[in-house]
């Protein structure tokens, strides 16, 4: 064999250029192969965004609906659901909503785009559980006698306000999540999608 | 030399092999050209107003039909979505299974991938054999698929006419159609209408079909360069053998 | 990086394995096109491994779900046509390369001593693969699928005493069900492929044992230089790495221009019957077998004689089964003085080059009706008749002809 160095820098180079080509090669082929585990169409349509009239739905009643396989609470909160929020800051562990559990719209006192609607996934943010509903105030509701309304995750005891904020030293460490949403008007609301278009 | 002349074989054998591609009966010849949108636009519309009634098409999406065909969500909508509301959905037929089996005895095929099947020369000949016979079930039969038990459903287009056959050599001979009453469309309107709805067809069996062209000449073209630097890096080491 | 290798090889037969199978593994200098194949399978069996792992995350091996879910991979998984693509195209490549590999045995004497085990592990690896296509074709559960499947499985039921309980224990069922479906698909995706791979590390075992035959049909190890190397060998990297790259590339370079160009390449990969779901009611106008199992399709129906005793469907199906066996018997029928096809007499190149042609006659005939004339003259039947026989002549009368043939001087070293 000839070890000569002019040879061994063509080789070289012809070596490195051909590996080069072939390991774009392979990584082409590997990308759509990776791609291929991506959500298929068929999952993205069971996942598209659920529209909601919420023309029947009355002040204080909650209705649930489904969306990407989870329940999406929707709630028509009353004036006097709504005047309990602002006194609960000491008791909440992120009163602010600084965690990005909501969209931008929905990073307020109320979590809401308009102060009545709230929209969140009825999903605790511990382990998962579905949280029972908990509107009556004081003792009334099995809770303690300055409960304000709001979640109760039976699971392990985790407490949410009635903007889904969740209370301190409970299980859960961060608050419920708002889901994306549009209202197209008054009554209809699209859940999983925001007016630019985001899911 | 050998190895030229092999090489040569071997690349005649896909040209074989498409020629031979099967012709049997008298069949037309569908010009299909899946480049032509609003050929296929066309075609879409014929095929959601009048074949999903019976027939499903359950393997493709809405959706999916409006963003290979250019069509708007908002025009999708209003004048596409018959069986489905969200665009997301299947193309699935408005017919119930027992109810066909009831009225046609069989259950209208689902059209997904038939043009896969039948190839669209069959197809486009097909939709154009119908002609009136009393003595079937639909009051219609088909000169490519004898006792059909699908009715002449664009009759309205291509108007009625009857078939009229003679007796050679003891065989049944096809002798030519005689037009009744005539449609709402010439014969050449009708052609191209059908024309289009088997290109639609031809693109529904194989969605695919609009994007691998494409990518594969860039994948082709990228072999080649790296199958020439392969090359020459084999042939820089074998310098050394011999 | 070498401190690291020093500590695996402490623990592991790393840099050995690589010395003795790549760096010094000394292969004849001579290979020609005709050894590209066993790179290019290997390289097609990975392929269709990866591929073939894909297809199981969105397939279904449900009779009410299995051909709208390859559909779904075709339209709603992305790349999902692709990943198809390659795995169908991919099937008939496989088999391509292992006939011409196959070809390149019976040419230049890879068969013979001491290669008669490389030959045998080889026949089976191409059974394993003719059951591994079989299996995986009933999966889309196209009205082809379920119909070959139906005729190849009754082909069992021919065996006296036992075949109708053996049929139905293959089927787990009284006709091909899901029951069937289902079992086939844990067939094609992990009994057999676990099987290949174990033939194929056998094979090349074997082979390596006793070091890689060559065109001329000489052995390198008789002549070697004072380092111990063979005169006439060069170390299999780099140099037929570096060879083998340019053959897969060329080889790739085909398969992908079918792959997005011709995947149903004229009906010959992907059948037309196979688009129209399996319909227990409707056969399709020809029950055909894809194009690799068509010459052994061929000799079955060649069989038409019913004097036979048992029938000619029984006799049908030991021809067809004959016709495998008996390539394993190669290495002892074949008794030439000399190994390669350049040293053979003017005999046993006929017999080859008639054997060629028939396998391929055999294989064209597979596809038509036997009772139509689509070759010259004579029905395709009796023209399968004829290729019967030829094909047996060419193994059973070979000890004969390898024997009487007049054959040429082999070279000590490699000429070309």
């Amino acid at each position: 064999m000839v070890e000569d160095s002019s040879n061994n820098r063509r080789r070289r180079f012809l070596a490195v250029v051909t590996s080069v080509f072939g390991l774009a090669g392979v990584g082409a082929l590997a990308a759509s192969f990776v791609a291929s585990m991506r959500p298929s169409a068929r999952a993205r349509a069971a996942g598209a965004p659920v529209e909601v009239d919420i023309g029947d739905l009355r002040e204080g009643q909650m209705m649930v609906i489904e969306w990407r396989g989870k329940p999406v609470w929707i709630i028509r909160r009353s004036r006097e659901m709504l005047s309990g929020l602002g006194t609960l800051r000491g008791e909440l562990a992120d009163p602010d909503s600084q965690v990005l559990q909501q969209p931008i719209y929905a990073q307020n006192e109320t979590r809401s785009i308009y102060p009545e609607i709230l929209i969140v996934l009825g999903v605790c943010t511990h382990l998962g559980c579905a949280p029972t509903k908990n509107f009556e105030r004081g003792s009334a509701s099995g809770l303690s006698e300055e409960w304000l309304g709001g979640f109760f995750c039976p699971c392990h005891g985790s407490t949410f306000d009635l903007a889904g904020r969740v209370y301190k030293n409970v299980p859960a460490p961060t608050n419920l999540e708002v889901p994306p949403h549009t209202f197209l008007s008054e009554s209809r609301i699209v859940v999983g999608v925001d007016s630019e278009g985001a899911a | 030399m050998k190895k030229l002349l092999g090489l040569l074989f071997i690349l005649m054998i896909p040209t074989i092999v498409v020629a031979s591609g099967g012709s049997d009966e008298n069949l037309d010849t569908a010009h299909i050209d899946l480049s032509d949108t609003k050929s296929l636009q066309r075609g879409a519309r014929t095929f959601v107003n009048y074949c999903l009634s019976c027939h499903g098409a359950s393997y493709m999406r809405y959706e999916r039909m409006a963003k290979d065909l250019k069509i708007s969500d908002s025009l999708l909508r209003e004048n596409l979505m018959f069986t489905a509301d969200k665009p997301g959905e299947l193309m699935t037929t408005a017919m119930p299974a027992d109810g066909a089996k009831q009225w046609f005895g069989v259950v209208p095929p689902d059209l997904s991938v038939t043009a896969r099947y039948r190839r669209p020369d069959w197809i486009y000949t097909y939709l154009r054999s119908f002609y009136l016979d009393e003595s079937s079930p639909t009051g219609w039969d088909n000169l490519v698929f004898p006792n059909v038990a699908m009715p002449n459903v664009l009759y309205r287009w291509q108007g009625s006419r009857i078939a009229n056959f003679s007796e050679v050599n003891g065989n049944k001979h096809f002798d030519g159609f005689e037009q009744l009453q005539p449609g709402e469309m010439t014969g050449e309107e009708f052609d191209l209408a059908i024309q289009d709805l088997t290109n639609f067809m031809v693109y529904l069996a194989e969605p695919a079909k609009l994007v691998r062209y494409r990518v594969g000449l860039w994948v082709i073209i990228f072999m080649v360069i790296f199958t020439i630097f392969a090359y020459f890096l084999y042939k820089e080491y074998w310098r050394d053998v011999r | 990086m070498s401190s690291f290798i020093r500590w695996v090889d402490a623990r592991f037969p790393l840099t050995k394995v690589w010395k003795e199978h790549f760096g010094e593994y000394y292969a004849p200098k001579n290979f020609n096109f005709l050894y590209y194949f066993g790179g290019i399978l290997t390289v097609i069996l990975i392929i269709q491994i990866v591929t073939g792992i894909i297809l199981t995350m969105h397939y279904k091996p449900d009779v009410d779900l299995a051909f709208a879910s390859v559909e779904y991979i075709m339209r709603d998984v992305p790349a999902g046509w692709f990943v198809r693509y390659l795995h169908s195209v991919g099937a008939s490549m496989i088999f391509i390369a292992l006939y011409v590999h196959m070809f390149r045995g019976l040419m230049y004497g890879s068969h013979r001593s001491p290669r008669e085990l490389v030959w045998l592990l080889g026949m089976l690896l191409y059974v394993a693969m003719m059951a591994e296509a079989f299996f995986g074709y009933l999966l889309p559960w196209g009205n082809m699928s379920y119909w070959g499947a139906q005729v190849i499985v009754s082909l069992f039921g021919a065996i006296p005493f036992v075949g109708e309980g053996l049929a139905q224990w293959i089927r787990g069922d009284y006709v091909i069900s899901d029951a069937t479906l289902n079992r086939f698909f844990a067939f094609h995706v992990i009994l057999l492929p676990l099987l290949l791979a174990l033939l194929i590390y056998l094979h090349i075992v074997a082979l390596h044992k006793v070091g890689s035959n060559n065109p001329d049909g000489v052995e390198i190890k008789q002549q070697k230089d004072e380092n111990g190397k063979p005169l006439d060998g060069v170390p299999f990297h780099p140099y037929y790495t570096v060879k083998d790259t340019f053959g897969v590339g060329v080889f790739l370079t085909i398969y992908l221009a079918i792959v997005f160009f011709l995947p149903e390449f004229g009906g010959w990969f992907l059948e037309k019957d196979n688009f129209d779901p399996a319909d227990i009611l409707q056969t399709p106008p020809d029950i055909v077998p894809l194009w690799y199992l068509t010459p052994y399709y061929s000799i079955l129906r060649a069989v038409t004689f019913e004097w036979l005793p048992g029938g000619a469907k029984l006799w049908g199906v030991i021809a067809m089964g004959a016709a495998i066996v008996i390539f394993f018997f190669l290495p002892w029928l074949d008794r030439s003085r000399v190994r390669s096809i350049r040293y053979r007499g003017w005999m046993y190149k006929t017999m080859l080059t008639l054997f060629v042609i028939t396998f391929v006659m055999l294989g064209y005939l597979g596809t038509k009706n036997p009772g139509h004339v689509d070759l010259i003259w004579l029905k395709n039947v009796t023209w399968a008749q004829i290729g019967l026989v030829i094909y047996f002549a060419f193994f059973l009368l070979m000890p004969i002809y390898t024997r009487l043939d007049k054959t040429h001087p082999e070279p000590d070293r490699l000429v070309k």
